[in-house]
């Protein structure tokens, strides 16, 4: 397992399968795999959780189940009744992004969250999608989200140009937000794993670290899951509802 | 001035961005804390909130950190 000495090599793209359509590279990688993964994962958790579907729920259910309402409380908490056909999108980009920064957590594991390829693309379908959403909702007077309702219009030439600015910039955030927390934290617990050997008997300090870095890793995987998330409801509640 | 060596700088510079995160995390974790000390009915409510802000202003810093990664490295 020759990973290399530097702590950026955990990111390094490994070509499981290469495949390949004239010049475009489709190989599986083991970012695929482990997409392929939290599918399974999420998949699992649910499909087998829900198996019983007792009444009073066992434990496995009751996680399937609190998965469940974490989100649709989410959604309507953020987005309002009308969110409820984009509940089943929302809970499966939830679960995607969850699944993808816990498996990263596992020793030896690819966080596929952590390359800004991922979360742009993810982020890019959703801004996209908002955007479609809100036209189709609102029509030509969707533009009129850019002037905030009371601004006096003396100061239009001002705000709009600054609306705009930053409603592009929302999908940029939003990829970049999730990437850079995934990259740095993971970065910085490999670069302290490496201190703990070569600091010999003074090891359990950095030891110690990444210890406490680990517990604090898991709770911002989960919590730029749901940030991820919560945002994106956001945008869906701008965009039905124009402010 | 070498490449290099400006590289170094640059980052360096760039890091100290991450200021504003820690002032902006501070005074939101503050006011929290007083929201919840005054009003600890308030609680539930207010903590949702409370990670939603931290998890954005923590998307300034790392802003500042791929800047700085952007400088070195590319």
């Amino acid at each position: 397992m020759a990973e290399g000495h530097s702590p950026l090599a955990q990111f390094e793209i490994k070509r499981l399968v290469p495949m390949q359509i004239g010049d475009i590279d489709i190989s599986f990688t083991n970012s695929s795999a482990f997409m392929a993964l939290a599918v399974i994962t999420a998949t699992a958790v649910i499909v087998l959780g829900m198996r019983r579907h007792a009444v009073v729920p066992g434990r496995w259910q009751s996680i399937a189940e609190l998965a469940y309402l974490f989100v649709a409380n989410m959604v309507r908490d953020t987005v309002g009744s009308e969110g409820r056909r984009y509940f089943p999108f929302i809970f499966t980009l939830f679960l995607f992004v969850l699944c993808g920064n816990m498996l990263g957590m596992i020793p030896y594991g690819f966080t596929y969250t952590s390359h800004v390829i991922v979360t742009f693309t993810m982020a890019s379908v959703i801004f996209i999608g908002v955007t479609v959403i809100g036209f189709i909702k609102h029509g030509i007077h969707f533009f009129g989200f850019f002037l905030p309702p009371g601004t006096p219009l003396l100061m239009a030439p001002l705000a709009v140009p600054i609306e705009v600015i930053s409603y592009f910039s929302r999908p940029i955030s939003l990829s970049v937000r999730l990437f850079a927390n995934m990259l740095a934290g993971h970065t910085l617990m490999k670069v302290f794993a490496g201190f703990i050997v070569s600091l010999g008997v003074f090891g359990f300090v950095p030891f110690l670290f990444v210890f406490a870095l680990t517990g604090l890793e898991l709770l911002i995987a989960f919590l730029q899951a749901y940030v991820f998330t919560v945002l994106t409801c956001l945008y869906l509640h701008d965009a039905l509802h124009m402010h | 001035m070498e490449l290099a060596a400006a590289k170094m700088i640059g980052a360096g510079l760039a890091a100290i961005g991450v200021i504003g995160a820690g002032i902006g995390i501070g005074a939101i974790f503050a006011s929290f804390i007083q929201a919840v000390g005054r009003n600890p009915a308030a609680a539930g409510a207010v903590t949702q909130m409370t990670w939603i802000g931290f998890a954005l202003v923590e998307a300034i810093a790392l802003y500042a950190l791929v800047i700085a990664f952007m400088i070195l490295f590319l």
